[in-house]
């Protein structure tokens, strides 16, 4: 098959003219929205606590605590963007820890016990693809039930109490830097959490699994026409959705050091909110890694400057909540301006 | 003398910097119907959510029996007595028939208590007043068809006591028959002395059910008359502001050899036991009355739907094949459903022309952007569509431009079999004429074009062989020149 002929006859009626640039603009402007809106965050502490709050270390700090939720929001960014949600994240990232203090019990060097975490993650996330494709339960409902299944599975595997083992090495990925080792600027943990943000906006915006994922989240009918195999994008969504939570968990385990299956309770929901302040859409065929990075960040950043002013934890949640609502209302207000500015 | 209706003097909108209307008159008397025609992006849908209230005009005025009518919401337009029949229904599945008659002015006794009786004898007083008594008022909405779902917001206008209807492009969820049955509504609701603006495409129920017309174009009312007084040719030349000739071209077309064979072809009711040969340079045409089969029969070969019994073969592959196959053994489907399925609104025109051919792009598996926009650009280009960038969402074009990006997907898939599905639905006819060309110029290089489509004309005009399918049943394909409208009609209504 020969490619791109053309019908050479047909008219030029009217070619494009080149005025992307305000298009340009709104794509952008919610990433540097939501960018501003982080430099406002910190803006604010920065002021109302000039002599802790901006500081390097400070920084590193907010850097370490952004990164279980923002690896989580990695994942979430994919099964949102693709029309679905998943709120047994939390779940998993407790089964995840227990795996690994369990594998370190038994003996098993760290590299297996992170690998083997990181898998548990993977295939909890693809036990749900599978459920939500082959049973054609919507995806709230299914991953629902999963949320108390694996909270159940992780409890019943650590015998209702924290597994205690020694963490061979796993604490240092995300452990503060000592002195000597300054020059890596930021810990592993935070380093593979850039890293996996990079990997999610590559393959979301240039490769072809990324925009089937996309148009599967966009308009699933459409995308069934155009060939893409629907049922298998999204299980696979869901299965590395799982693996990057897997990785979330790893992180988790590393901070805390304990085997306990009553961590991350509602975790899901500030990954989902991380996700959705970033810009992502809950009805799918929206959502950017970059942006949902950021919304990990505010929320990092709210919370962590909370407790630089004292203030309560309460206070904290209700600004977390306000800041939600906002930034959708705002993002829903970009979308009618960008919809006006194009006429009908 | 009494005053009309409606009307509207000057009225004008503008939206940022695009002036969506410029002016806009014409006046509606009791008991009469006008018919508003006009290109698509003529300024048709803005006219309409001025006159229901969703957005205020800028300049001009409107006049409900003399009286200004400036409804600040469509709420306060029904009050009026305006009514607006869109062209996408608006009824909540969910809800009854009765609850979808009488919503948001349910009758009520103290503190919000329904009154249930009152809701069932006024939609039951509605659906009389139609001639349709049969529609149970209980009954969810959604379950009943296109058509019954139309007369229940018709009887919710007439519940309302409307002075004025406005019905937007009615018949195109319709059948034929169905149609014929709301001209008949139509002709009753003008008697009993309603003023009625009917929007639409088609010139012939323009002519069937319209006392008077106006032309819009680019926002502005560009002529009007007696719609008796005017030829079609007169219409259809304020409607595009220049001569259109050779609406339907014929380059000389060679057919070559089979490439797409469907031997007793059966879905899951329909098709049944469906046969046909098409061949390379020929456009072989399926009519038909909705529901029949014909859209079944294409998601059948492509895979949409299961197939039951029988074989399709397309070019050297025999069986039944998955959508993916299909595009790679070289057949592309164009939707009859632009909206929901054909095309993802939300999407760049860039990412729906290139959806099912992403490879080529960039390295395997990756995707270059500025390569996807730069081969988007081509199609854009040379097939005329009219945006402002590849970027662009599909969804913010008119849907003349959005079927030409739909069809742009086959090209830019080079397929060498089109399946197109209604491929000039909705579609203002500008954009008509060049897609009758593109689809003449396809057969002309050895392209097979299967097209299905409930507009005789285009049929006739565009098809080699027409076969015509009622009830599941596909017919012979038999010469263009062999064939008129009254025989088609006659095989698709089983007569």
């Amino acid at each position: 098959m020969t490619q791109q002929q053309a019908p050479a006859t047909l008219d030029y009626r009217s070619p494009t003219t080149p005025t992307p640039l305000s298009q340009k603009v709104l794509g952008w402007l919610n990433v540097v929205g939501t960018f501003a809106a982080l430099l406002l965050v910190f803006g604010f502490f920065s002021v109302m606590a000039p002599q802790s709050f901006p500081t390097a270390q400070n920084i590193e700090t907010l850097a370490r605590q952004t990164t279980t939720v923002a690896i989580g929001a990695m994942g979430m960014t994919l099964i949102i963007v693709a029309g679905g949600i998943d709120l047994s994240v939390g779940s998993i990232v407790a089964l995840v820890v227990v795996v690994i203090a369990m594998v370190l019990q038994a003996g098993a060097g760290p590299w297996i016990a992170a690998v083997a975490g990181i898998l548990t993650g993977a295939a909890c996330g693809l036990l749900n693809g599978l459920l939500i494709t082959s049973l054609r339960v919507v995806p709230f409902i299914v991953t629902l039930g999963m949320l108390e299944a694996l909270r159940g599975l992780a409890t019943h595997l650590a015998h209702e109490q924290p597994i205690y083992s020694k963490p061979q090495g796993l604490q240092k990925i995300i452990a503060a830097l000592g002195p000597a080792e300054r020059w890596k600027i930021f810990p592993a943990g935070v380093w593979i959490m850039l890293v996996i943000v990079a990997l999610t906006a590559v393959l979301l915006r240039y490769t072809r699994f990324g925009r089937h994922v996309v148009a599967v989240g966009s308009n699933e009918q459409t995308a069934r026409l155009c060939g893409i195999p629907v049922t298998r994008v999204k299980v696979l969504v869901y299965t590395l959705g799982g693996l990057i939570t897997g990785i979330a968990g790893l992180m988790q385990y590393s901070r805390l050091t304990i085997g306990d299956p009553t961590i991350a309770q509602g975790m899901e929901l500030d990954i989902i909110a991380a996700v959705v302040i970033g810009g992502g859409s809950l009805s799918g065929g929206e959502g950017s890694a970059l942006g949902s990075l950021i919304g990990a960040a505010i929320m990092a950043t709210i919370s962590a400057g909370g407790s630089h002013l004292g203030w309560a934890n309460s206070t904290q949640r209700i600004i977390t909540g306000a800041i939600i609502i906002v930034a959708v209302a705002l993002d829903q207000l970009r979308h009618r301006t960008a919809a006006a500015a194009q006429g009908d | 003398m009494t005053p009309p209706r409606l009307e509207m003097l000057g009225v004008k909108k503008r939206f940022g910097a695009t002036a969506a209307l410029g002016g806009v008159d014409f006046s509606v008397p009791a008991g009469s119907v006008h018919a508003l025609v006009g290109e698509n992006g003529a300024g048709k849908s803005t006219l309409m959510k001025v006159l229901a209230g969703a957005h205020p005009a800028d300049e001009g005025a409107m006049r409900l029996d003399g009286e200004p009518y400036a409804p600040r919401d469509p709420m306060d337009a029904r009050r009026a007595g305006v009514a607006m029949i869109y062209q996408e229904l608006s009824l909540c599945p969910h809800l009854s028939v009765e609850e979808n008659i009488l919503l948001g002015m349910e009758p009520t006794v103290a503190a919000g208590f329904l009154r249930r009786a009152e809701i069932r004898r006024r939609a039951r007083e509605a659906l009389a007043r139609l001639g349709h008594a049969e529609i149970p008022p209980a009954l969810m909405t959604g379950k009943l068809s296109n058509a019954k779902q139309q007369l229940v917001e018709i009887a919710r206008a007439v519940a309302i006591g409307c002075r004025v209807l406005v019905l937007d492009e009615p018949t195109s969820s319709l059948s034929q028959a169905d149609a014929q049955a709301l001209f008949e509504l139509v002709d009753q609701l003008k008697a009993e002395g309603h003023a009625i603006v009917y929007i639409s495409h088609f010139l012939e129920e323009v002519r069937r059910v319209s006392d008077h017309f106006t032309v819009l174009r680019d926002g502005k009312s560009v002529g009007s008359g007696v719609t008796a007084e005017a030829s079609t040719d007169q219409i259809v030349q304020m409607m595009v502001g220049r001569e259109v000739n050779d609406l339907y071209p014929r380059s000389k077309r060679t057919p070559g050899e089979i490439v797409l064979e469907l031997s007793s072809l059966s879905g899951k009711k329909k098709p049944r036991d469906a046969t046909l040969a098409l061949r390379r340079g020929e456009v072989l045409g399926i009519a038909g009355l909705m529901g029949a089969g014909r859209t079944e029969l294409l998601r059948a070969v492509f895979g949409l739907d299961p197939v039951r019994s029988g074989e399709v073969r397309l070019l050297a592959f025999h069986g039944n094949a998955a959508p993916s196959q299909r595009w790679q053994q070289g057949a592309g489907m164009l939707s009859e459903d632009r909206k929901r399925e054909g095309l993802a609104l939300g999407l760049s025109i860039a990412d729906n022309l290139t959806l099912s051919r992403l490879n080529g792009l960039g390295p395997p598996g990756f995707i270059i952007p500025r390569r996807q926009r730069a081969a988007a650009q081509t199609w854009v280009e040379r097939i005329g569509v009219r945006c402002r960038s590849p970027r662009q969402a599909v969804g913010t074009l008119s849907g003349g431009n959005q079927q030409k990006v739909a069809i742009a997907r086959l090209l830019h898939h080079d397929v060498d079999v089109l399946l197109l599905d209604e491929p000039t639905r909705g579609i203002d006819v500008a954009s008509k004429a060049q897609i009758y060309r593109l689809i003449d110029e396809l057969a002309a290089r050895g392209k097979a074009v299967l097209m299905v489509s409930s507009y005789l004309p285009e049929l006739l005009g565009t098809c080699d062989r027409v076969a015509v399918m009622s009830r599941g049943v596909l017919g012979q394909a038999k010469p263009v020149e062999q064939i008129d409208a009254h025989q088609i009609m006659l095989e698709a209504t089983g007569s």
